[in-house]
């Protein structure tokens, strides 16, 4: 009984901490962007992994999905309550952000049911074209010179906060009869229909949850930055998620931490490089298709992100029939 | 009475080939059927059928007095029918266990909601179906390997696998499609055997499709045989064995032997 109240302790304890540490003068403002930064990639890398990892498809358009997040939390905070105090409108703005996103994800969990591998992937990329060119016509949003004058509302403790709502939601999803369901669709579809999965209402979750969360990453980063247009959610921006979690590790909670750790922090190692560190993350990612395909975690997860009940399973011995 | 599984006039066509042709056929509860006939026969379209993979062009199919023959593959797996596939497709990522617990999930009632927060009647529910799961490994002498990768389990231990992922939907009705195809004559026998015990632990109707002879013979109580989608005859082991017609579907008509 002890060890079940461990885990949300350390959670609440780093809650603590991120609240803390600014005021300690310990993190500069820089190393403070750095971790937010570094969840909100995380954030975007675990609910990808849900779509591209646990479901197996091949999704290039989330930053349509967070780009629908940034703007519905930004034109709350700019547009429709500007002046409103933060502790009310900024939680109001996130939900709102990542509802938007989950809604505009039941359209694609739809076309999902007909269409799979290649042709899915290219109806994504549909999904982020859409989006994009809709936000650059729309004068309401600011047409392509994008919203100006978003509140920082972000910091370190709603960054931290978001990330651990994010996983713990995904975690509890991935190991449910649900989660079950999606992996059994991306082993074999048919199969799993046979088996007696509800493949549209697993599709549907998976697509949902993964924009939803996406959603909730657009709204801190526009938050953060204060500053978005529609072209900072281009498909560069999707492939910079791919990089994280074909490198973290496909279906993997540790795995999409890691490779928004490695993306992040390499991001800013390689900042000198200038532009030349495009060229390093790809060809990390080629290596590691070359020798890892499934990433570094892939398939795997460390048992503290796992539920209890799920850990370290010691198989029993054989009996006699 | 009403029969556990009733077919009318079934056909299914695919562009102008007619790969079930106005099938008719009953199953009676406890039945032991075979389905035999030459490669191309229509043997794995009437599975495919059964189980809601294709649709049907025109005809019933009815289970348990119900019409099934527009719903979805899952739906008719709630249902109580389940099956394996000739070319086995397990969950070849995901282990023995999990494999299994997937089919019990039908039989779990939670919420997303519930899923989402955990709560504590999802945990013992899960808990519930994982024990079950773990017992029926036990009993397909699978138990040991629970946690290995089912794809990583040698060819007969996947075939047993996916008999009791099956078997975990507790059908009434089990659908084999060629179980015992690349086993040689022993493990055939010893597949017979394993057969004839499931079927009376389960309580179980079986439908299967088999090359293997002496395995539908021995298994079977009634035997179909199709021959380009359509029914050629039906009877007992011995009357299949004697019929004119069946030879000459398997061995062409006499006299084309030298």
């Amino acid at each position: 009984m002890k060890n079940r109240l461990l885990t949300p302790a350390l959670l609440l304890a780093g809650l603590a901490i991120s609240a803390i540490l600014p005021a300690t003068g310990l993190v500069n403002d820089y190393l403070q962007f750095v971790l937010v930064s570094l969840a909100i990639n995380a954030i975007l890398c675990v609910s990808l992994n849900l779509v591209n990892g646990w479901m197996g498809e091949f999704s290039v358009g989330h930053a349509g999905f967070m780009a629908l997040g940034a703007y519905a939390s930004a034109l709350l905070t700019v547009r429709l309550f500007p002046g409103a105090p933060p502790w009310l409108i900024f939680p109001l703005a996130i939900v709102t952000g990542g509802s938007v996103a989950g809604l505009a994800g039941l359209p694609v969990g739809f076309l999902s049911f007909k269409t799979r591998g290649d042709y899915l992937a290219i109806i994504t990329l549909a999904f982020l074209m859409i989006v994009k060119s809709g936000l650059e016509n729309i004068p309401f949003t600011g047409g392509p010179r994008g919203l100006l004058g978003i509140p920082h509302f972000t910091n370190l403790p709603w960054a931290y906060f978001c990330c651990v709502v994010a996983f713990w939601g995904v975690r509890n999803l991935v190991y449910s009869k649900f989660g079950r369901g999606i992996s059994a669709i991306r082993e074999d579809e048919v199969a799993a229909e046979s088996m007696g999965v509800d493949t549209r209402s697993a599709k549907l979750a998976a697509f949902v949850t993964s924009a939803f969360f996406a959603g909730v990453a657009g709204a801190l980063f526009a938050h953060q930055l204060q500053f978005i247009n529609p072209s900072s959610f281009d498909i560069l921006k999707s492939t910079e998620m791919l990089v994280m979690v074909y490198l973290g590790g496909v279906a993997s909670l540790g795995g999409s931490l890691l490779g928004a750790g490695v993306v992040t922090v390499l991001t800013q190692i390689l900042q000198p490089l200038g532009t030349w560190r495009m060229v390093v993350l790809p060809l990390m990612l080629v290596l590691l298709m070359l020798f890892r395909p499934s990433g570094i975690m892939g398939y795997s997860d460390w048992s503290w992100l796992k539920p209890r009940s799920e850990r370290n399973p010691k198989p029993k011995p054989e009996p006699k029939r | 009475m009403t029969p556990l599984l009733e077919i009318r006039n079934l056909t299914r066509e695919f562009g102008g080939l007619r790969a079930i042709a106005d099938l008719g056929m009953m199953v009676h509860d406890s039945d032991l059927m075979g389905i035999i006939g030459p490669n191309g026969a229509g043997k794995t379209t009437f599975f495919n059928l059964l189980s809601g993979i294709y649709r049907p062009s025109s005809g019933e199919i009815l289970f348990r007095g119900n019409r099934i023959d527009r719903l979805r593959p899952s739906e008719i797996a709630r249902l109580g029918i389940a099956r394996t596939f000739q070319n086995i497709r397990l969950f070849r990522e995901l282990s023995v266990l999990e494999n299994v617990r997937i089919a019990y999930d039908s039989h779990l009632k939670y919420s997303p909601m519930a899923a989402l927060f955990h709560s504590t009647r999802l945990r013992q529910a899960e808990q519930g179906s994982t024990r079950a799961a773990q017992e029926l490994l036990d009993l397909f002498e699978l138990g040991s390997l629970a946690h290995e990768r089912a794809g990583d389990l040698p060819y007969g231990s996947q075939r047993r696998l996916e008999i009791a992922r099956a078997l975990a939907l507790r059908p009434s009705l089990l659908l084999l499609d060629e179980p015992a195809a690349g086993m040689n004559p022993f493990e055939a026998m010893k597949l017979l055997d394993f057969l004839r015990w499931v079927q009376k632990k389960f309580s179980l109707t079986i439908i299967i499709i088999e090359h293997h002879m002496q395995l539908v013979m021995g298994l079977c109580t009634r035997i179909e045989v199709l021959d380009f989608g359509v029914r050629i005859a039906g009877g007992s082991p011995t009357e299949i064995q004697n019929n004119p017609r069946v030879i000459e579907a398997y061995l062409g008509a006499e006299g084309e032997i030298p």
